[in-house]
């Protein structure tokens, strides 16, 4: 078993909302090994970009980041802004949902790789220039040394993505934060995305967190999955185990949710209710109101993350019923 | 941005500036009663108003005297001063140059007051700065520019003595001075419409994407502002500035005024108290010229400032 | 995100402080428009020959002019005309301007291009320019403004809800009208206009705010207001000849018109807050 690169604890942002306080991450609890990917699931609202930017400290103020973010053993969240500066880009890198939005329209894409060369080595520009041509290669995007001097308007949707890859990897990060990089595609450039991330992690030696709401982009790509709810982590493990056997409700109605082609035709299933809004999260588990499962306990007292088994974790009092209950399904 | 960008644009503005000396022309025409009575004033003579009906050409149908209009036009006659008594064009010529002076003197007055007021405000955002910022150009765009001008003026001109109270001066660094308290006057009003554009535009940029990528890369806040937010905001700021050329002139005419200094504005001015309406149509079409090349700079620097504009 | 079949919802909100405030400021305007005579001390025409001249004191807050006229009765006076320059100024660009704005946004076709030939040609006069052209023309007067800033304000606003009547044209919540089978006019007038209002309300009472200005430069310039009547600009020029020797007859209309014009932005902003639909 490899060892932990990442690992996150009680990691929370908050925002002020409408006289409140909303707490877009309610306190996150993660692993993150040496060379896997990690998916991390979850609906719109639950939490999961927010989680990336935290982990980089990029949350603008007024929102405020509390926890522990240990990084190789420092902590992000305690660095100072030099020493924090030094590790995004050259260590941990975030590439973004949107490339039309996410990469600075009136820049060539060639400047916006040496910008990050330049920080954080000491190449010098025939060398600089020469590397920026490699990761376009790299990346799998033809003509690369041409293509250095065009502007992100000029690449199509899966070129302009590949391209912020190539702009993220400048510096050789050894860990990838994806925020969503396929929502905005095709799905078969999902596909070619989603390889690419993965050839990419093996040459370069890489851990990926890749956020997503997909489950079918977490069954292909990732090792380990780690769902979201309402802010937290309810649920850990590596992905065959926990598609094969959920332990938490919310894993399971998401992956009943996925409709099954082949068979006989049946009606959609989906999870009734709604997340609950920031600022009114209910005293128990966030869950509770949607949850077929649910006892007085749930409702009343809030379940944390345990470990079940070597390498899974849920938080869920009732958590064997619904493992369970899968079988039954 | 190439020689093709630069001449098509030229051959756009040909239409709109056609339609600009009908307008000029149909504006004359507009006069009450007959217009060469009007022009000449009570005193003419039989004589003096057969004369000039002749030379306007108004003894003749309304499209043969657009013809002579557009004709005298483009030979660069615009016709004579009633009062004055020397060709319209030459006027131009002398006064323009001054007009320009004052308003190009206010324009760098008015960046150099709004770029890091608007920076300051839009960082800021939301906190005491930003408020106060904002009230104070508040406070600038709610004021008349007459009333403004006639405040500096009392205050550094006629009071203090810093500043001579009007007028034009005779060299370079004389003329700096003179102009100094009327271009302060209008850059002042000018620089609240744009700090507030401009600090709307650079939280726009603060806000966009492309910056959270970037700092995501470790790259140290002022290369991110310097190249990242600075350059996407300097987009919309020259665009702005471009369509602000129309309430500069229009705030020269009332500066000239209150500081009677000898340009164009104060030209128009006085032409329209002495009815010298070939100095007054000759003037319009000038600064609508001048717009129109104003319109037509700031096109083509967007376009070299910005990839995404294709010919 | 929009739900696509819906027409953009609107929050309940408080109203912003700057909403009150500009409530605050342009009622007590409205107030002191239409009945001047209730609050303001003196007769604004009377003349009082011990008095010239006299600084801000307890009989005078603001002072006297040259004749020995009450400055403060003649500030409060203006109010009636100032007002009233900025409704009439407006008036007639802003309902024009809407109605060929929407036709020309609704349809599109060739009306785009002739309507952005006309928008080029009137941008391309400075607009102070051209209404002092038009007046010139005309004749001085304030009627005579409102005839030059309505042949060529209207324009401004006609542009504005064009370009706004074609992004509601294009979302669903029109298509669904048409399919319903309801008039153009229908669609126009009930569904399409009524999500364009924000803008356009910000920009009539930024729009009110330069008229007053406007006015009162022309005012200034003897082409506007014609004396003996009140307006701000004309009794800013009254006191442009004293400004060392009686500072207050200039200084305080143009407290007035700030603080008026201030009121109207206060407005528009607060205006802009209460209407911005939900993202």
């Amino acid at each position: 078993m490899s060892q932990t690169v990442l690992s996150i604890r009680g990691l929370t942002a908050t925002f002020p909302a409408g006289g409140g306080e909303a707490a877009a991450v309610a306190g996150v609890d993660l692993d993150l090994r040496a060379g896997e990917v990690l998916g991390l699931v979850g609906e719109s609202g639950s939490g999961k970009s927010v989680t990336l930017r935290a982990v980089l400290g990029l949350v603008r103020p007024p929102g405020r980041v509390g926890g522990q973010v240990l990084w190789q053993g420092r902590d992000l969240r305690t660095l100072p802004e030099p020493a924090l500066r030094r590790v995004r880009g050259g260590e941990i890198a975030m590439i973004f949902q949107e490339p039309m939005t996410a990469l600075n329209p009136v820049l060539p894409i060639g400047l916006q790789i040496d910008e990050s060369l330049r920080t954080h080595t000491d190449l010098g520009r025939r060398a600089r220039r020469d590397r920026a041509r490699e990761l376009l290669d790299l990346v799998g995007i033809p003509a690369a040394a041409r293509r250095l001097d065009d502007y992100p308007h000029q690449f199509s949707g899966g070129m302009r993505q590949r391209a912020m890859i190539a702009i993220a990897l400048a510096s050789e990060p050894k860990l990838l934060l994806a925020d969503e990089p396929t929502t905005a595609l095709d799905v078969t450039i999902q596909d070619q995305i989603l390889t690419l991330l993965l050839q990419l992690r093996d040459r370069l030696g890489m851990s990926v967190i890749l956020v997503t709401h997909d489950l079918g982009v977490v069954a292909q790509s990732c090792d380990r999955m780690a769902v979201m709810y309402a802010g937290r982590v309810v649920e850990t493990g590596p992905v065959a185990a926990v598609f094969d056997r959920p332990r938490h409700a919310y894993t399971l109605g998401l992956l009943n949710s996925v409709p099954r082609g082949g068979g006989p035709r049946l009606p959609l299933r989906s999870i009734e209710g709604a997340p609950p809004p920031l600022t009114e999260r209910p005293p128990g588990c966030a869950f509770a109101p949607r949850c077929a499962f649910a006892t007085q306990r749930c409702r009343a007292e809030r379940p944390v993350l345990q470990p079940v088994g070597p390498d899974a974790a849920v938080a869920c009092f009732e958590s064997d019923r619904v493992a369970a209950a899968k079988d039954a399904a | 941005m190439n020689l093709n960008h630069v001449a098509k644009r030229l051959i756009q503005l040909v239409p709109t500036l056609f339609f600009v000396l009908v307008v000029i022309f149909v504006l004359v025409r507009l006069l009450p009663g007959d217009p060469t009575s009007a022009m000449l004033g009570d005193r003419a003579t039989d004589a003096d108003v057969a004369r000039l009906n002749a030379q306007l050409g108004l003894d003749r149908s309304i499209p043969a005297q657009f013809l002579l209009f557009l004709q005298r036009i483009v030979q660069g006659d615009l016709g004579t001063s009633i009062h004055l008594k020397v060709p319209v064009m030459r006027l131009i010529l002398e006064r323009m140059p001054v007009t320009l002076a004052l308003t190009g003197f206010a324009a760098i007055l008015a960046l150099l007051m709004a770029v890091p007021l608007a920076f300051a405000a839009a960082m800021r955002r939301g906190r005491a700065a930003d408020t106060a910022i904002r009230g104070a150009f508040q406070v600038g765009l709610s004021m008349p520019i007459f009333y403004l001008g006639l405040v500096l003026l009392t205050v550094f001109a006629a009071g203090l003595r810093w500043f001579p109270v009007g007028g034009y001066g005779d060299d370079w660094a004389d003329r700096a001075w003179h102009l100094f308290l009327p271009a302060l006057t209008l850059a002042l009003s000018l620089s609240a419409v744009l700090m507030r554009n401009l600090r709307a535009s650079i939280i726009e940029v603060l806000g966009a994407e492309y910056v959270d990528f970037a700092r995501s890369k470790g790259l140290a806040p002022r290369l991110v502002l310097g190249r990242h937010v600075l350059r996407n905001a300097l987009i919309s700021t020259v665009t702005l500035f471009g369509l602000s050329v129309g309430t500069l002139i229009g705030g020269a005419v009332i500066t000239e005024t209150v500081f009677a200094i000898p340009g164009a504005g104060r030209l128009m001015i006085d032409s329209i108290y002495g009815r010298d309406y070939p100095v007054v149509q000759g003037l319009t079409l000038a600064m609508a010229v001048l717009v129109s090349l104003v319109f037509l700079a700031t096109d083509l620097m967007q376009a070299a400032l910005d990839p995404r504009v294709k010919s | 995100m929009t739900a696509i079949g819906l027409a953009p919802a609107r929050a309940r909100r408080r109203p912003s402080a700057a909403l009150v405030a500009g409530l605050v400021i342009l009622g007590a305007s409205l107030v002191l428009a239409i009945a001047p005579g209730l609050v303001a001390p003196y007769d604004p025409a009377a003349f009082d020959y011990r008095a010239l001249l006299q600084p801000p004191s307890w009989a005078h807050p603001f002072g006297t002019d040259n004749f020995g006229r009450d400055i403060l009765s003649r500030v409060i006076w203006a109010y009636r005309l100032d007002m009233q320059i900025a409704l009439f100024t407006t008036l007639f660009p802003v309902v024009f301007g809407t109605a060929v704005g929407a036709l020309v946004g609704y349809y599109g076709g060739i009306w785009e291009p002739i309507f952005g030939r006309i928008v080029d040609v009137v941008i391309t006069f400075p607009f102070l320019v051209l209404v002092i052209a038009i007046v010139a023309v005309l004749g001085p007067g304030l009627f005579n403004m409102y005839i030059a800033v309505g042949a060529v304000g209207w324009v401004f606003y006609a542009r504005l809800i064009a370009a706004e009547i074609k992004v509601q044209n294009r979302l669903d919540y029109a298509a669904a009208g048409r399919v319903m089978g309801y008039g153009d006019a229908r669609i126009i007038l009930r569904h399409l206009l009524p999500n364009t209002l924000s803008p356009v309300l910000v920009y009539w009472m930024t729009d009110m705010a330069l008229s007053i200005l406007l006015g009162a430069s022309l005012g200034y310039l003897g082409l506007g207001a014609q004396p003996p009547a009140a307006e701000w600009g004309l009794l800013i020029a009254d006191g442009k000849n004293f400004m060392s020797q009686a500072w207050w007859i200039t200084i305080f209309p143009g407290i007035a018109i700030v603080l008026t014009g201030f009121g109207f932005s206060l407005l528009g902003d607060g205006v802009a807050d209460l209407l911005r639909p939900d993202a």
